[in-house]
């Protein structure tokens, strides 16, 4: 079990330097000669998701830039696809979840912590752009029981408390958990919007889901 | 009994000359707050130059601050490139779809004409009313967005992100007409009356892009047009961290950089001291919900930890504050200033 524990570490240390260089064929080789040796899932789990909480720490403290943030969590999400499809036993029998940049134009972090996620094997509908009415409808709609919401202006954040009344009235019990900006500067706004949970970056928002799913099974 | 003895104008370039005025100068770097004094909507306000001077000159005499603001928002830019502005009820307005749809885009892109470009020209004639109105009372603060962070309302982040690391020679491309627009751009509006010129620039924060990258890209983009601008500029992060680049930031010629309220203040104004002045950093989201108290304690505490010898401007830490935040908040901070900024007791 210790050489296994000490494998790993050096394998996330490789796989980690792999993704800060934006190398996908570097990155694909530790892949392919880790999952001879171990179930994909595995590989995920043990070198995939630290990898990525470790990236998205770094960037917290200004290590690293936001484009490797970015180019990491796609590049993680293409390998996954192709050991764990997105149909795979592993993806599908959690509850069903969705992310949602709530009425602003600007995508990239939406972007981030869905890859991330999908990355770390779990299956999630990204709608897009939505404003309140059509984020309540497709909730409603997929039976949701997780949302995400990412958001990058102030009013849009507080439009969160629009979507969680509106929830409320329809009887709905899905969780909320809404990140970005504002939520980053105003630690108090997830809680005077309603929302379940926050999160400031990708470590957290794998905890917070691994949390809920918890809760929920 | 007042214990001013300058006006604003004094105020400020004695701060930024590294020395100790009457009181802390502070700017209430307000945009869309105009429209509430007019009573209209954000739209209608910014439909018209009358309306964009009327409101600063209100505001400022409504909360004593040291400046005019003559920022419209940051799609203005885009707008004059041909593409769209959003507006919103309670925010400010936002980019559209980008202009620059593929990589290939780039190599027929145009610089605009600012004559040509009605929604500059706007911006324009509301500089010359300020100027008029306020003569050499108060400083009018220009705002341009820096070459190297407008791409991302030009042609999304993501795509912004495999410009710069996949194209290196359309990267340039793009820095160079970006570059020439921002200079014209910062220049038409110095001499439309504008005093200095706040180039935000957030993609160079570290939050954005770490220091080694920075060096390569951001800094040289800001040295070679800061250079070509007639007239005195501050840098913004717009609330992005600066802590690891200040010193670099100071080198491009600056004269005050804007900082994040996430930022240990001491430690920012010891990097600036007698290089930069520094411009920052109250939390303005936060902001929104300030009781009285906590207002004057955050005031209180960043003039303690940053006024000493000049060298620094009490504001927000975005270079715009939001929407929701009231009037007593506002107003707050305006007295907690007049309270706790004087230099030396009479
Ligand atoms: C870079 C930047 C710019 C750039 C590019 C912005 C863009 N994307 O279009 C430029 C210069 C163009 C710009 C302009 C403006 N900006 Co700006 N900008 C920033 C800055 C510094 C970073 C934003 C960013 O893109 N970060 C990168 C992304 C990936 O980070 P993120 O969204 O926070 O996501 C991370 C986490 O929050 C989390 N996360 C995100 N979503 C979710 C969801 C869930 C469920 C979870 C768990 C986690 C999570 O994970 C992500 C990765 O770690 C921020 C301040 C800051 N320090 O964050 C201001 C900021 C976003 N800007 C702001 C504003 C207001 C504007 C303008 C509207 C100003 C104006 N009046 O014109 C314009 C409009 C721009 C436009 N496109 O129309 C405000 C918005 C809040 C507000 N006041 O309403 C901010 C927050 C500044 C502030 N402190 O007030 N800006």
């Amino acid at each position: 079990m210790k050489g296994r524990v000490g494998m790993n570490n050096l394998l996330s240390q490789d796989f980690e330097k792999a993704l800060l260089d934006m190398d996908q064929r570097a990155a694909t080789k530790i892949l392919t000669q880790a999952c001879e040796a171990v179930e994909p899932i595995v590989f995920v789990e043990q070198v995939v998701m630290p990898a990525l909480e470790k990236i998205g720490d770094d960037w917290d403290k200004g290590l690293i830039a936001l484009s490797q943030v970015y180019m990491s969590g796609r590049i993680c999400e293409r390998l996954v696809d192709t050991i764990l499809p997105p149909a795979s036993p592993n993806r599908t029998s959690q509850p069903a979840m969705a992310i949602a940049a709530l009425n602003d134009y600007h995508s990239l972090g939406k972007t981030i912590i869905y890859s991330s996620l999908r990355a770390s094997g779990y299956e999630l509908l990204d709608l897009g752009r939505v404003g309140v009415d059509e984020l309540v409808r497709q909730t409603i709609e997929h039976k949701l029981r997780i949302v995400l919401i990412s958001v990058l202006m102030l009013p849009s954040a507080l439009h969160v408390k629009q979507v969680v009344e509106r929830l409320k009235q329809q009887k709905c019990k899905a969780k909320i958990v809404v990140g970005g900006a504002p939520f980053r500067f105003d630690q108090q706004l997830w809680q005077e919007v309603g929302a379940d949970a926050t999160g400031a970056n990708i470590a957290d928002a794998l905890k917070v889901i691994h949390r809920i799913m918890e809760e929920m099974a | 009994m007042s214990m001013e003895t300058m006006t604003s104008l004094q105020r400020v370039l004695t701060t930024l000359g590294h020395k100790e005025p009457d009181r802390v100068p502070f700017f209430l770097l307000l945009t869309m707050h105009g429209a509430k004094e007019l009573n209209m909507t954000i739209r209608e306000y910014f439909s018209k130059a009358e309306n964009v001077a009327e409101g600063q000159i209100r505001m400022r005499k409504k909360y004593g601050h040291d400046c005019l603001y003559s920022f419209f928002y940051a799609p203005v830019e885009v707008e004059a490139w041909g593409g769209s502005v959003i507006y919103s009820e309670d925010g400010p307005p936002n980019s559209g779809e980008p202009i620059i749809g593929s990589f290939a885009d780039i190599k027929t892109l145009r610089v605009p004409d600012i004559k040509q470009s009605p929604c500059l020209v706007k911006v324009l004639e509301a500089t010359r009313i300020m100027k008029k109105m306020i003569k050499d009372e108060a400083p009018i603060i220009g705002v341009v967005m820096s070459p190297f962070s407008l791409p991302v309302m030009q042609m999304g982040f993501s795509q912004y992100f495999d410009l710069m690391f996949a194209e290196p020679i359309l990267f340039e491309r793009l820095m160079a007409v970006n570059e020439e627009f921002c200079v014209n751009w910062a220049n038409a509006q110095l001499e439309a009356g504008a005093t200095a010129i706040c180039y935000f620039d957030p993609v160079s924060s570290s939050t954005i892009t770490p220091r080694d990258l920075y060096l390569k890209t951001g800094y040289e983009v800001a040295k070679r047009t800061l250079a070509r601008i007639n007239g005195p500029t501050a840098t913004h992060l717009a609330s992005g961290n600066g802590l690891p680049v200040v010193a670099d930031i100071a080198n491009t010629g600056t004269a005050a950089v804007g900082v994040s309220c996430n930022e240990d203040l001491l430690a920012v104004k010891a990097a600036c001291r007698s290089k930069t002045t520094v411009l920052g950093n109250l939390n303005g989201i936060e902001m929104r919900r300030w009781t009285p108290e906590q207002t004057e304690n955050e005031v209180k505490s960043a003039i303690q930890q940053a006024a000493a010898g000049g060298g620094f401007i009490l504001s927000d830490n975005h270079g715009e504050i939001p929407w929701q935040v009231p009037d007593d908040v506002l107003m707050a901070i305006s007295q907690a200033v007049h309270k706790w900024g004087w230099y030396s007791k009479k």
